[in-house]
């Protein structure tokens, strides 16, 4: 890891205006809230390919279904909460059901929005994404991946959502060369436990990894960039050669990654897998990182899991 | 389309359209007959007099475009689609039925000449506006229909919507408010009033036009005009009598949702006859 942080949301936005130039296609929607989603930064480029709708985002989203339609590949974003919460409806039943090319890329997921509190604080939208038949579902960890699945889930025929965060992460990988949507990514050979992060808690998780390294507990971290379709064969093999399994992810305990690995689990290599989230309850104002400690997602709470 | 109809010819369709739903209807013994036969006439002057498209390319890329956001009324879709060509006659009867095409409320991947998929109220104007977005972006001439129940526009999301359409000056598209007034609970002015509709939509910046909305040549000129419109999008409110052609079915909340008897079935279609 690098001392570098990013805010995925940022690397979104500068992806995005690449991805512009790229393919003349891609259009971006937002809803009043473009500079802190930074698709500002597409807007200042392709002024006539970007849509602010206002503060509206059921119309938001269905409009860029009926973009879809004619050919367009719509990036819509907004802070997650207005964006799987608000317009649900649309995306199950503008988007998902007639499989349009939409990207829905959500930012501030999560208790790490900070300050803000509970309102904003998005902790259901895996769950809830990944429910949905047709629905790729996409939490990245950091800037080279970030930038790498913003051009990546271009490539997709079909609906996607891209969950991004608010608070500025360290950079974990110096490339994407190697990266492939649905494949899990591996980070050390540890056989005294797997720890399952996915978004902001990767990097936390490197963190308790090197911490619990020097005290002779060995663990290796896999990063859940692709969350449906969920890479079965990692979370298998992982169950078979490592003692222990954990999981960590800013979101309710209930529906995200935790309850999509042990759905993996328990049809194909029965085992205990121990879950760290929000402990299904709403989140609060704070600090991104003392909220991080309060939720004991941290990398102290999860180096206490060993202690 | 080998020729254009004329006002007596489309009248004629407009019957076979509404005997293609009360087939529907009947066939699935479930459905909503009366708000598809209240814009049989609208619908009928759309696929066979004013839009164009291809029934041999059904996903044309210039072909004028429509979303039926009101999508429990997918029989009169389906009526006109199965009139117009795109698929047998003979399919409507198998609406409703496990594994057909002709799902409850249009699904744009069974059935070639659905544009869009609908049936949650409320989404299909949005929808509009992306296709009709997408038309200026690509600087190309369709134009994009989308018709809404006059139950339908209690969604907040229509009049998200509607700022939209102005906003972006879509005078590409042209909105229909089948304007019947009844819904489920009651009439529309019971339930919920919006009155005056044309007022609201006039003050969201559209062009608006009331007619009569069974009748063919009112429709048909309506269309004309909001063609002529500039810079913003036209909204026509068409008076329609729910249940419109079957006499017994006529204005009646009960019709909303319900399918005819075998002798309310012979009885309707004696009528269209």
């Amino acid at each position: 890891m690098l001392e570098k942080k990013v805010a995925t949301r940022q690397s979104y936005g500068e992806a995005l205006k690449d991805l512009g130039y790229k393919n003349e296609n891609i259009v971006v929607l937002d809803a009043d809230l473009s500079a802190a989603t930074k698709t500002g930064i597409f807007a200042k480029e392709f002024p006539n390919r970007f849509f602010d709708m206002g503060i509206a985002e059921q119309n938001m989203i269905s409009t860029a279904a009926g973009l879809a339609t004619c050919g367009k590949i719509p990036y819509a974003s907004t802070f997650a909460v207005f964006a799987a919460g608000r317009a649900y409806d649309q995306i199950r039943n503008s988007i998902c059901y007639p499989k349009l090319n939409v990207k829905i890329c959500a930012t501030h997921a999560g208790v790490t929005v900070g300050e803000d509190g509970a309102t904003h604080q998005m902790i259901e939208d895996i769950s809830m994404m990944r429910t949905l038949p047709n629905m790729t579902v996409i939490s990245t960890s950091d800037d080279t991946q970030t930038r790498w699945a913003v051009e990546e889930i271009s490539k997709i025929q079909g609906p996607v959502y891209l969950r991004l965060c608010r608070l500025a992460t360290p950079i974990i990988y110096e490339n994407s060369n190697n990266f492939q949507i649905g494949k899990s990514i591996q980070i050390g050979e540890g056989i005294d436990a797997t720890i399952f992060a996915t978004g902001v808690t990767v990097s936390e998780t490197l963190k308790a990894k090197e911490q619990l390294q020097n005290r002779g507990i060995n663990v290796r971290v896999v990063d859940i960039h692709t969350i449906k379709p969920i890479d079965k064969e990692m979370i298998i093999k992982c169950a078979k050669e490592t003692k222990r399994l954990i999981s960590v992810e800013d979101h309710n305990i209930i529906g995200g990654i935790g309850s999509a690995i042990a759905e993996v689990l328990t049809e194909e290599y029965p085992c205990r897998l121990e879950r760290m989230g929000i402990n299904d309850c709403f989140g609060k104002s704070g600090k991104a990182e003392e909220l991080l400690e309060y939720f004991k997602i941290d990398s102290k709470a999860i180096i206490e899991k060993f202690l | 389309m080998d020729k254009i109809l004329d006002i007596t010819e489309l009248e004629n369709k407009a019957k076979e359209v509404r005997k293609g739903i009360i087939d529907a209807v009947y066939s699935a013994n479930s459905g909503h007959p009366g708000g598809s036969l209240s814009i049989a006439d609208i619908m009928t002057v759309l696929y066979f007099n004013e839009m164009s498209i291809d029934e041999n390319n059904p996903k044309w890329e210039d072909r004028d475009r429509l979303v039926l956001s009101k999508g429990h009324c997918s029989p009169a879709l389906y009526s006109c689609l199965a009139e117009r060509g795109f698929f047998n006659k003979e399919e409507l009867k198998t609406f409703r039925k496990l594994n057909s095409n002709l799902q409850g409320h249009p699904d744009m991947n069974k059935v070639l000449g659905v544009d869009m998929t609908t049936g949650s109220l409320g989404q299909g104007l949005s929808v509009a506006n992306g296709m009709a977005i997408a038309g200026k972006l690509d600087k190309k001439n369709y134009r994009v229909y989308a018709i809404l129940g006059d139950g339908e526009i209690e969604e907040g999301q229509i009049w998200e919507a509607a700022m939209a359409s102005r906003k972006y000056k879509l005078d590409n598209l042209c909105v229909i408010v089948d304007k019947n007034n009844l819904q489920i609970d009651g009439t529309t002015d019971e339930v919920m009033s919006l009155a005056p509709i044309d007022e609201k939509f006039r003050s969201f910046g559209f062009e608006v036009i009331t007619i009569d909305g069974n009748n063919i040549l009112e429709i048909m000129k309506a269309f004309a005009k909001a063609k002529t419109v500039k810079n913003k999008p036209t909204c026509i409110i068409a008076k329609t009598i729910k249940g419109k052609g079957v006499s017994f079915m006529e204005d009646k909340v009960e019709w909303h949702g319900k399918a005819p008897s075998e002798e309310q079935y012979n009885l309707a279609m004696q009528e269209l006859n």
